[in-house]
């Protein structure tokens, strides 16, 4: 069975033909992909178009939910004062380090996890189960346990902890803000990088582990030269969804921090908010809006053009 | 040599375990907090040994109507997920077999439609579902949660059915099987782990997304994140309840996911048939 | 067609549309607060009145009032009644969204109503929102602490007797401290009492001219007191505690004093959620340099949207939550603590209630004296004690508050913070042009 899979893995790829868009030739005749992937594209096309034009469009005008009044073209102003809002430039550093550090976080200690579970050991069943179960959890209740069972410095466990110790207590959200929100979203994304890592890793080819131990190489050279090369394609998924999902990280920090101490944790997201459900600033909030837009797609070519190769897109 | 006979280190074993301990503690420590009374979930030194109350979970039985909100969620994720299936695995089905110059392209877009932020479009979107008579209906968060799941959707489908080998459905082609044969008959059997996985992704993002369905719901189509919503935060002490209300909001997908796991694991096998 | 049958028929008709007019459903918006959650209990007595059923929405405040906003500045209509605060009342009022509410018969008696609630609630001669509860803010003190540290409190307390009072009663060690204050970023959380604070040092938000006056003398004293204060005898975390934070803190016995809103002084005399009951004694809150504005006002209204198809229920509903009825209600089912207070005089005037709770009295006298339209010593352009009643505040409120807690935990010093927020204020009072 498995010389078979693996006699038809090897087999050349299917043929591209560049010159017919909606039909092609593979063994077995050919395929009009057009109505396969129509409705997946027609779909998401209205479902951003539609969003982007009206975002493209109030950002153009004055206006504020609140203040009716207020209405008319607004040319360039919303840009500009946006641009001019040191907020705007610490927000852009603030999202750029929430996501790569989480990253980093989640796909090292996975990897290093997912190699650590790959040795067998009794109830391994269930300490995968306990593994992933941060997942389920709703971002604004991880939240709060976080910071008022955990982190807080009078009545928290931490604090209890550190005092059992001798140790000062440590004020987690105005001494390290980011570094706690960090924590926290690494907690909730860990499980997810673990699973995808560790399940890749089953399917590392037994041969090759034997091959290597007979060779004389211990855990960490199996780890380094071994896995982490095969795990290649899977890191790439993770960071890929993961980047997604981090840029627009929020419910943790409205429910922390609210953005502070003075801009420490606003990332854009959180920005976006202050100007369109604070200030109900719908202009100023579409501005911004645009921006995130425009640096999600940089980052979006960034990541296609360089993990997505891994997936021989 | 059974190929799951694996050398025992019982330094990787006790790693293993502290890891999974940790992680899970916080879980723990919430469940353990909505047996308590307000004023034992807040004291110092923190209680591990106390005696257990069901008065929480009383009261939010008494208050609030969990089945409503939990039939919402339910019947939402679903729904929303079976809709995402139907239009993702035709998608990525043809981007994974049959690629064109314009698939990478294509994901890529598709991929960036999840970029801006739902807080900026709030205004626009709650103006369309007013004017559609949406509000506070079931249908139209189903259809924003399918319509924000469905890239994540296609692109784990894609990369599956890139690992599921080619020659099978060209085979089943050959057969004489029409198109949308080889994916209902051929494929689906064939990745129903990859697509299982992804439901799986899919029920777990709709069932804590935590935007939508708080602003466009109000009282007939609210979740369970608008349950949360409704035990966070008040004046006065709050944490032993909102635990109960978090752990009844979490334990049913925490269980599903727990039974399903293993599917999931079955699902992500990048590489090998088994 | 034989008479009886007639008048069978006829009176059929009658009883069905009767019964028809009355069984609406009606969408309630509500906070998650302790009075509002006794409210959507008891509202089954006026469902079975009525025969009509209600559809309750209750979120956190933050939540909430984003919620209602949206809808109610978007025409949505989700909601036949709004709670919302003395903030948005006269701002939504004065935008024609909410439907007047002085049509309501004598028997109700808007008169028992105290005036300074009944004008935070008004724009334009119309009554906006009927009251549900309403706070003022005041000092919590332990007795014991004081007595035990031979220290007595005046009767009108000032912000420098407060710091001596503190440091006396700081012992780290033990986790005891001298003062809690709000230090959580937010318009409505640190600002409100920041605010009070700089309106007793003599400053003010704006001038008449809607000039910020963030860099001014006054404001430079409060928050410079201000984080003094709280670094020194303020327990850690200060940055983050709200008043829930705080509330833990006071009734787990953390704080020597506290100054917040009024509502604490029944939890912490609530056996089941307070470790210091019998201990807490209170006092008005402190003044510094003028006493205007040194205690804040917040009330909590029932208010009915302009696009609710279900009006005449919908104040059917809310003469009935407001009235002296309910009160009395509340007072059968739960107790005379628990009633929602501050609202009406006859609630203070009931021996009863005094009895119950004996801080009474100074919440009454707190809230009567609240000055809306004259929080500050010099003239202002705005109404709102801890707050602006403009719509931008709640941007502004914000973001000077996080800076306020930048200040606080130092990484930045008071007078950067300052200058920050008067540059932000400035920038964003432009934008909205109030400045030019």
């Amino acid at each position: 069975m498995r010389a078979t899979n693996e006699a038809i893995a090897a087999a050349p790829p299917p043929m591209r033909s560049g010159r017919m868009r909606t039909a092609l030739r593979g063994r077995g005749g050919a395929v009009a992909t057009l109505p396969l992937v129509g409705p997946a594209v027609v779909l998401l096309l209205i479902w951003s178009l539609v969003p982007l034009v009206m975002t493209l469009w109030f950002s153009f005008r004055r206006y504020n939910l609140l203040n009716p009044m207020i209405h008319g073209f607004a040319g360039w102003n919303n840009y500009r004062f946006l641009f001019q809002d040191p907020a705007l430039l610490s927000s852009l550093v603030v999202t750029v380090v929430l996501v790569a550090a989480v990253l980093a976080i989640t796909v090292g200690l996975g990897a290093v996890l997912a190699a650590v579970f790959e040795t067998g050991f009794p109830g391994r069943g269930i300490a995968r189960v306990l593994m992933i179960s941060p997942f389920f959890v709703m971002p604004t209740v991880s939240a709060l346990i976080w910071k008022n069972l955990l982190m807080n410095p009078v009545n928290g466990l931490f604090a209890w902890i550190l005092r059992g110790v001798g140790l000062p207590t440590f004020d987690w959200f105005a001494s390290a803000p980011l570094i706690s929100i960090i924590v926290i979203v690494a907690w909730e994304w860990l499980p997810f990088a673990f699973l995808i890592l560790m399940t890749s890793l089953q399917s590392l080819d037994e041969e090759i582990i034997e091959a290597a131990r007979l060779d004389g190489a211990g855990p960490v050279a199996m780890f380094r030269y071994i896995q982490v090369p095969h795990l290649g394609r899977s890191i790439s998924v993770v960071v890929m969804i993961e980047t997604i999902f981090l840029l627009g990280i929020f419910a943790e920090i409205y429910v922390t921090t609210a953005g502070g101490p003075g801009v420490a944790t606003t990332n854009l997201a959180f920005l976006i908010y202050q100007r369109a459900l604070l200030a109900f600033n719908v202009g100023s909030a579409s501005a911004a809006g645009v921006i995130a837009i425009v640096l999600a797609n940089i980052v979006a070519i960034f990541l296609i053009n360089t993990v997505a190769k891994r997936l021989d897109v | 040599m059974n190929p799951r006979d694996k050398q025992f280190h019982p330094v990787a074993a006790a790693v293993a375990w502290l890891a999974s301990l940790l992680m899970f503690f916080p879980i723990f420590w919430m469940v353990l907090a909505s047996f308590k009374t307000e004023t034992q979930a807040i004291q110092t030194p923190p209680l591990l040994l106390f005696r257990p109350t069901l008065e929480n979970y009383h009261d939010i039985f008494i208050r609030a109507d969990y089945p409503l909100f939990a039939w919402n969620s339910v019947a939402i994720s679903l729904a929303a997920t079976v809709v995402m299936l139907v239009v993702a695995v035709p998608a990525s089905f043809a981007m994974a077999f049959y690629p064109t110059k314009r698939t990478r392209g294509t994901l890529l877009w598709m991929l960036s439609t999840k970029m801006l932020p739902a807080v900026g479009v709030l205004v626009p979107i709650y103006l369309i579902a007013k004017d559609a008579g949406l509000l506070d209906s079931r249908i139209a968060l189903i259809l924003i949660y399918m319509l924000s799941n469905l890239p994540i959707g296609v692109w784990m489908l894609f990369t599956f059915f890139r690992e599921t080998p080619k020659a099978i459905i060209e085979q089943s082609r050959i057969d004489g099987a029409g198109v949308w044969d080889s994916i209902v008959h051929v494929l689906l059997p064939l990745g129903l782990p990859g697509i299982a996985s992804t439901a799986l992704l899919s029920i777990i993002l709709c069932w804590n997304e935590a935007f939508w369905s708080l602003n466009l719901s109000a009282h007939d189509a609210a979740p369970l994140t608008a349950f949360i919503a409704s035990f966070s935060a008040p004046e006065g002490l709050f944490w032993a309840k909102l635990s109960a209300a978090a752990t009844l909001a979490t334990v049913p997908i925490l269980l599903f996911g727990w039974f399903s796991q293993r599917q999931l694991v079955r699902g992500l096998t990048f590489g090998a048939v088994k | 067609m034989p008479t009886w049958l007639r008048w069978t028929i006829a009176a059929a008709v009658v009883i069905c549309s009767n019964a028809m007019a009355h069984a609406a459903t009606i969408t309630i918006a509500t906070v998650n607060n302790n009075d509002m959650i006794v409210m959507q209990q008891l509202a089954s007595h006026w469902e079975q009145q009525t025969g009509n059923k209600i559809n309750w929405v209750v979120l956190e405040e933050n939540v909430l009032r984003q919620r209602v906003t949206t809808d109610i500045a978007t025409g949505g209509g989700q909601f036949d009644v709004m709670t919302i605060g003395s903030y948005e009342a006269p701002i939504w009022g004065k935008q024609k969204w909410l439907l007047p509410l002085d049509d309501f018969p004598k028997s109700y008696d808007y008169n028992d109503i105290f005036k300074s609630v009944r004008d935070a609630l008004s724009s334009d001669g119309h009554l906006w929102a009927v009251p549900f509860y309403a706070e003022s803010s005041f000092l919590m003190y332990r007795k014991d602490l004081f007595s035990k540290a031979g220290l007595t409190m005046p009767a009108q307390p000032t912000w420098a007797e407060v710091e001596g009072f503190a440091k006396k009663l700081t012992d780290r060690a033990h986790q005891q401290y001298g003062v809690c204050l709000r230090g959580k970023p937010g318009w409505g959380e640190n600002m409100a009492l920041i605010d009070t604070m700089v309106n007793t040092f003599g400053g003010r938000w704006f001038n008449e001219k809607w000039q910020p006056q963030l860099d001014t003398k006054p404001w430079q004293d409060a928050v410079t007191f201000y984080v003094n204060l709280l670094r020194n005898y303020g327990p850690p975390g200060a940055s983050s505690n709200g008043f829930n934070e705080n509330l833990a803190l006071f009734s787990t016995g953390h704080c020597a004093m506290w100054v917040d809103a009024t509502v604490a002084a029944g939890f912490v005399s609530d056996p089941k959620k307070s470790q210091v009951v019998g201990k807490v004694g209170f006092a008005p809150a402190p003044i510094a340099k003028v006493p205007n504005g040194n205690h804040w006002f917040w009330a909590w209204a029932l208010a009915i949207p302009k696009s609710s198809h279900e009006a005449a229920i919908a104040k059917s509903f809310l003469r009935w939550a407001t009235s002296q009825a309910y009160i009395k209600l509340v007072a059968q089912t739960n107790g005379w603590v628990l009633v929602p207070p501050g609202t009406r005089k006859s609630t203070y005037d009931n021996p009863q209630y005094i009895a119950a709770a004996p801080f009474a009295k100074q919440v009454e006298h707190a809230i009567q004296t609240a000055d809306l339209d004259h929080p500050t010593a010099q003239p202002v352009p705005y109404t709102g004690i801890q707050y602006v009643a403009i719509p931008e505040f709640q941007a502004i409120g914000t973001t000077v508050g996080q800076l306020m807690a930048a200040a606080l935990t130092g990484q930045t010093t008071v007078d950067q913070a300052l200058k920050q927020a008067q540059a932000q204020v400035k920038s964003a009072m432009d934008q909205a042009g109030y400045t030019q």
